[in-house]
C-alpha cells in the first residue's frame, strides 16, 4: 500500500545537507509509490524547496518564522508537528545528525510512536520495509520494524544512496504559518571548531591520526591530506586524551561512528573501541610503524612505516594524480 | 538541588559480540556503566558538591544492574533506584523505557536530570529527550559544559564538532557528551560507604503501570554480525614505491579517489 512520507530537509549555512537527499531516497522506499513530502523549517528556506524536489520529493511544505532561524527543539517541534497534523503521513524520515538526534525522540514522544534511529540500510518497501541499524556501535546489527503507528526513522549519513538529481522535476511548494512560541532555549553563540569545514559524519574521506601523530602540529600534514581529498580529519581517543586535538574529532565506540569511502588511519593501533567507529568504512588504509598493530587486521591496504614520511609522500602522489586526471 | 541520573548497564567496550539462537550472548561478558552515563554521574556529583542537594541514580534493569548502581554510589551518588522489570516484561524498547522512567520521576520535584547522550549498546540516544518530553521539561543534548546560577543554566553543547553556547533554566534534562568532565574512580572509602547507602527496588506495580502501558512499538526481526573483513594487503618494497602503489590502488582498484 502506498504511504505518504515526510522528509525533514536539513539546512546548514544556507544549503541543504546531503543527508537530506539520502532521506528523500529512503522516504521513496518507505512510500512505495506514495507521496514524498519535503519539509523545510527556518527563517528563510523557500528558495531551497526546488532542490529537494529535483532529488525526488513530490512537493514541499515550508514553515518560515524568525524563531526558526536557529534550531531549538521547542521551535522545530512546534513547526514540524503543525505540518504533521496537516499532512497526516504514514512515515517520517530525518537524518541521524546532531539536529535529527535531538529532535526525533521529542516528536516520537509527542506522537506516542516508536522511532528507529540510525538506520544504515532499508530492505523491502512500504509496510514491509525492514530497517537495518548498528548496535554495540557497529559490532553487531539488528533488523527492526515498527509494529504499528507511524514509520519514523532517522538515517545515518553516507549509507543510503540519494537518487540522481533531475533538474526537470517540478512540484508544488506551499507554506503554512505557525505561531512558534515559548522557546525555552536561547542560542547565544556558535563557535566553529571543525577543521576542514567538511562534516566528519558525512565526509567521503577521513584522515585519522592517533597517538603516533605525537603532537597537535603533527596533525598538520593530516589536515593537508584531508583538504586535498575533500575530506575531514578524525582522531583516536589516544590522540584526544593527549590533547593533540579536540574530542569532537574522536572516532570510535565513545566518539563518532563514520562510514566514509576511504578511511586513512595514521599512527592508530586499532583498539577494539576505535574499530567500532570505523571498521564499516568502504576502504581502510593503515599507516603504522608496527607491523603487528591490530589496525592492519581491518585494513584493506597497509603500509608499515613512519607516518611522517608516508603522509607527505601521499600528499605529493595525490597531487600528481590530480594533475594527471 | 534534587538531581537524578539515568544510568544504563552495558557490555564492557572490550567485549566482542557473540550471537547464538538469535540473541546476544551475555554469559561471561563483563558489564560496565554506560561510559556516557559516567560523565553524567560525575557532573551530578560536582553540581551537588557545589550547590548542595541529593543525587539519585536510577536504572531500569534486572538484579544484575545492582552492581553498576553500587559503583555509582561508590563514586558519590547518595541514593539508587533499581526499577526491575525482569518479571513483568519480556520486551522493553525506548518508548517503554522512557515511560517507566518518567512515571518514576514525575512526582519527584526534580531540578536536574542527567543522562548519557547515547547508550553504547542500543545506540539510539532516544531515552533522555523522551523522558524530558514526558515530564514536560526542557532538555539539551550532547553537553560539554554546564554552569548553574540559581535557576539559570548556561551550557556548551557539541554539535558535530562545533560548539553551541546555550542559555536555559531549571528544571532541565541534559545528556552528557565526552569532554564534559573526567569521571572519578570510586575510592576505597567510597566503596565501603556505598554498601550502606539506600538502594530501593521497584517494580511496574509500584509505579502504577500496567504491561499494556509500556507495550513496545518496535519489533526486532533479526540480529546479526557484520561480515568479517578479509585480511588486507600490506604493501612491500621501497617506501616511495609503496606510496605510489597505494595511490594507484585507491584510484584504479578501489576507485575511492
Ligand atoms: C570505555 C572506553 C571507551 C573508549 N572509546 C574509544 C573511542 O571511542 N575511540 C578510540 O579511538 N579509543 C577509545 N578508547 C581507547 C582505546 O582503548 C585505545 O586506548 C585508543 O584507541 C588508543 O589510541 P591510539 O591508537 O591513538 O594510541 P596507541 O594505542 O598508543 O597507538 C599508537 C600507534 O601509533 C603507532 N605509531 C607511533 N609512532 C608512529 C609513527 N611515527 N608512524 C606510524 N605509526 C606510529 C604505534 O605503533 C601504535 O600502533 C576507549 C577506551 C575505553 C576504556
Ligand atoms: C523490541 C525491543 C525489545 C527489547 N527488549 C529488551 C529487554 O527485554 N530488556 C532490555 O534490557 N532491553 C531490551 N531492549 C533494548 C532496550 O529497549 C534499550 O536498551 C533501552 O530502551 C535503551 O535504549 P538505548 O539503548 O537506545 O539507549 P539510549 O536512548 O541511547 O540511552 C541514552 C541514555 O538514556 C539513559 N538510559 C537508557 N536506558 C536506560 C535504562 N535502562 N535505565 C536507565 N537509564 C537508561 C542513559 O542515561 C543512557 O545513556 C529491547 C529493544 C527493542 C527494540
Amino acid at each position: 500500500m502506498a504511504n505518504k512520507v515526510l522528509v525533514l530537509g536539513e539546512v546548514r549555512d544556507g544549503v541543504l545537507r546531503n543527508v537530506s537527499f539520502e532521506a528523500v531516497a529512503a522516504a521513496k522506499q518507505i512510500a512505495d509509490g506514495g507521496e514524498v513530502v519535503g519539509v523545510l523549517l527556518g527563517d528563510s528556506v523557500t528558495q531551497l524547496a526546488n532542490e529537494l524536489i529535483t532529488y525526488g520529493a513530490d512537493r514541499v511544505v515550508t514553515v518560515e518564522h524568525p524563531h526558526l532561524k536557529a534550531y531549538t527543539s521547542d521551535g522545530y517541534s512546534q513547526a514540524f508537528l503543525a505540518v504533521y497534523e496537516q499532512e497526516k503521513p504514514e512515515g517520517v524520515v530525518f537524518g541521524h545528525t546532531s539536529l535529527g538526534k535531538d529532535l526525533s525522540p521529542k516528536l516520537a514522544s509527542k506522537l506516542k510512536s516508536g522511532l528507529i534511529s540510525d538506520v544504515t540500510e532499508i530492505e523491502g518497501s512500504g509496510e514491509d520495509a525492514v530497517f537495518v541499524r548498528p548496535i554495540y556501535s557497529g559490532k553487531a546489527f539488528e533488523k527492526v520494524k515498527i509494529k504499528d503507528g507511524v514509520i519514523f526513522v532517522t538515517i545515518r549519513p553516507n549509507n543510503i544512496k540519494p537518487l540522481d538529481k533531475n533538474a526537470s522535476l517540478t512540484g508544488d511548494v506551499a507554506s503554512i504559518s505557525v505561531d512558534v512560541q515559548n522557546l525555552r532555549t536561547i542560542i547565544k553563540d556558535v563557535v566553529r571548531k571543525a577543521t576542514t569545514g567538511v562534516d566528519l559524519s558525512e565526509a567521503k574521506v577521513v584522515v585519522a591520526g592517533g597517538r603516533g601523530v605525537k603532537s597537535s602540529e603533527g596533525f598538520e600534514p593530516l589536515k593537508e591530506l584531508a583538504n586535498l581529498l575533500g575530506g575531514a580529519v578524525g582522531a583516536s581517543r589516544g590522540a584526544c586524551d593527549a590533547d593533540y586535538c579536540d574530542y569532537s574529532l574522536q572516532i570510535g565506540q565513545t566518539g563518532k561512528v563514520v562510514t566514509p569511502d576511504l578511511y586513512i588511519a595514521a599512527g592508530i593501533s586499532g583498539a577494539i573501541q576505535h574499530l567500532a567507529g570505523m571498521s564499516n568504512s568502504k576502504v581502510i588504509v593503515a599507516i603504522n610503524k608496527d607491523p603487528e598493530a591490530n589496525i592492519f587486521k581491518v585494513a584493506d591496504y597497509g603500509i608499515v612505516g613512519d607516518l611522517f614520511e608516508v603522509i607527505p609522500m601521499l600528499i605529493e602522489e595525490f597531487k600528481a594524480l590530480k594533475v594527471n586526471s | 538541588m534534587n538531581i537524578f541520573v539515568l544510568v544504563k548497564r552495558t557490555f564492557d567496550t572490550e567485549e566482542k559480540i557473540v550471537i547464538a539462537n538469535g540473541k546476544i550472548q551475555e554469559d561471561g561478558a563483563e558489564f560496565i556503566i554506560n561510559p556516557y552515563d559516567e560523565y553524567a554521574i560525575e557532573e551530578a556529583i560536582q553540581v551537588r558538591d557545589a550547590k548542595g542537594g541529593k543525587v539519585t541514580v536510577v536504572t531500569i534493569g534486572g538484579e544484575d544492574a545492582e552492581k553498576q548502581l553500587r559503583t555509582a554510589l561508590a563514586m558519590g551518588a547518595d541514593e539508587a533506584v533499581l526499577i526491575n522489570t525482569e518479571d513483568d516484561l519480556d520486551e522493553l524498547d525506548q518508548y517503554s523505557a522512557a515511560i517507566i522512567l518518567a512515571e518514576y520521576l514525575k512526582d519527584k520535584e526534580v531540578d536536574l536530570i542527567l543522562a548519557g547522550n547515547v547508550a553504547i549498546d542500543g545506540g539510539t540516544g532516544q531515552v533522555g529527550p523522551r523522558v524530558a518530553d514526558l515530564l514536560g521539561i526542557n532538555y539539551v543534548t550532547t553537553i560539554t559544559d554546564l554552569e548553574i546560577d540559581g535557576t539559570n543554566v548556561k551550557i556548551v553543547r557539541d554539535i558535530e564538532g562545533d560548539s553551541e553556547v546555550i542559555e536555559t533554566s531549571l528544571p532541565l534534562l541534559v545528556t552528557a557528551q565526552q569532554g564534559l568532565n573526567e569521571p572519578r574512580y570510586p575510592s576505597l572509602p567510597g566503596i565501603m560507604k556505598a554498601k550502606k547507602k539506600p538502594l530501593a527496588e521497584l517494580e511496574l506495580d509500584d509505579l502504577d503501570l500496567d504491561e499494556d502501558d509500556v507495550e513496545v512499538k518496535i519489533e526486532i526481526v533479526d540480529i546479526f554480525l557484520p561480515p568479517q573483513k578479509a585480511a588486507g594487503r600490506v604493501l612491500e618494497g621501497e617506501l616511495s614505491q609503496q606510496v605510489k602503489e597505494l595511490v594507484n590502488l585507491l584510484h584504479s582498484e578501489a576507485k575511492v579517489v
